[in-house]
């Protein structure tokens, strides 16, 4: 049986190198896919998820298993990614003086994405790379902090104690946070809502796949 | 249940993460409120957005670049760690103890080589001094007498 995060983080405080190896295997994609979503920069995210894999080493020795690695690990990663967000608006603030930003730098990333698909056709293809574009925005302009929550809440299912914790906020604070969120991302994606005609109003009770 | 209540419930409803009680209560107020129901689709409906956006892969270097962090970490110093002494200094101080005791034995060494050479005399002085033969003979002071006595001549 698979050891438990906790245990793992024991083991290399313990001193034991493999166990953190598989911490790393465990959490680099997670790590690296929700600092992506909130620095918007695949570079910028890779560095920082090493940098949240490094503070949790340096912290091994004084590991105590409190609360679930993964609202320790989230939280790390939380703290850097809001920082390395307001450094970033600091510094767009000053170049936007003299250049207006124009170019979308992480579209690239996506793209190459894309091309492994083999989409059947190029309409098809250009229709869909519209449609996350406009998904991707409308994640990327919300505020961080409910850029944070509704990324460690879809994608990290973690559940809203934990989330909380690592916004170090309320529960309720948080379920606000979120409901405020998802009223943004339902204004933004109205016209991707409205294609969706299992969504549309009337009574619906699965989800559509 | 009012509207204002359900905003708070209705992304965990819309995640399955509410109590089976709340749900139920949840589904009343939905059965006869438009707006709340439209607003449970449309969440739903953005979930499933979220869903289209792909996920990125960690480029091949990532975990060589962790481990490389890692080892380049000092290793942490603590308040005591300056009682420990490291190993140059430790090699040092050894050093420096093993050429004080040599010097010192070396340096004494010249001393004992003068007065042992005295001892054996000094033990022969009473079997000298109680030898017949010896007794016999002029006193030294007598003799040194007649010597002085012969220089002025």
């Amino acid at each position: 049986m698979a050891r438990s995060d906790v245990q793992l983080m024991l083991d290399v405080k313990a001193g034991d190198e493999q166990s953190f190896a598989l911490l790393l295997q465990r959490y680099r994609r997670p790590l690296v896919n929700f600092l992506y979503r909130m620095v918007r920069e695949r570079e910028e995210a890779e560095d920082l998820a090493q940098e949240v894999f490094l503070r949790v080493y340096r912290a091994r020795k004084d590991y105590v298993p409190s609360a679930k690695f993964t609202t320790w690990l989230f939280r790390i990663a939380t703290n850097l990614a809001l920082n390395s967000v307001r450094d970033h608006r600091y510094q767009r603030m000053e170049v936007s003086i003299d250049a207006p930003v124009t170019a979308d730098a992480e579209e690239a990333d996506e793209r190459t994405l894309d091309v492994a698909e083999k989409h059947p056709n190029i309409e098809q293809h250009l229709i869909e790379e519209a449609r996350r574009k406009m998904i991707r925005h409308a994640v990327e302009k919300l505020p961080e902090k409910q850029r944070a929550a509704v990324l460690l809440h879809k994608y990290q299912e973690l559940d809203y104690g934990e989330i909380a914790k690592i916004l170090q906020c309320s529960e309720s604070a948080l379920k606000s946070l979120l409901f405020r969120a998802y009223e943004t991302l339902r204004v933004e994606l109205a016209p991707l809502v409205a294609q969706e005609p299992k969504f549309s109003g009337g009574e619906e009770k699965g989800r559509q796949s | 249940m009012s509207c204002k209540r359900m905003e708070e419930r209705i992304l965990a409803y819309v995640d399955g993460r509410v109590k089976v009680s709340e749900r139920r209560e949840m589904e009343v107020h939905l059965a006869g409120c438009p707006a709340c129901r439209l607003r449970v689709n449309e969440f739903r409906a953005v979930t499933g957005l979220l869903d289209e956006l792909p996920q990125i892969e960690p480029s091949a270097a990532f975990d060589a670049r962790v481990h490389a962090r890692v080892a380049a970490e000092p290793t942490k110093q603590s308040w005591w760690a300056w009682f420990t002494p490291s190993p140059r200094v430790a090699f040092a101080a050894s050093l420096l103890l093993l050429a004080t005791v040599w010097i010192g034995m070396h340096s004494n060494s010249n001393q004992p080589a003068v007065t042992q050479e005295d001892i054996p005399v000094l033990e022969n002085y009473d079997v000298l001094s109680n030898f017949e033969p010896l007794t016999e003979l002029p006193q030294p002071l007598q003799a040194d007498e007649t010597g002085q006595q012969n220089q002025q001549m």
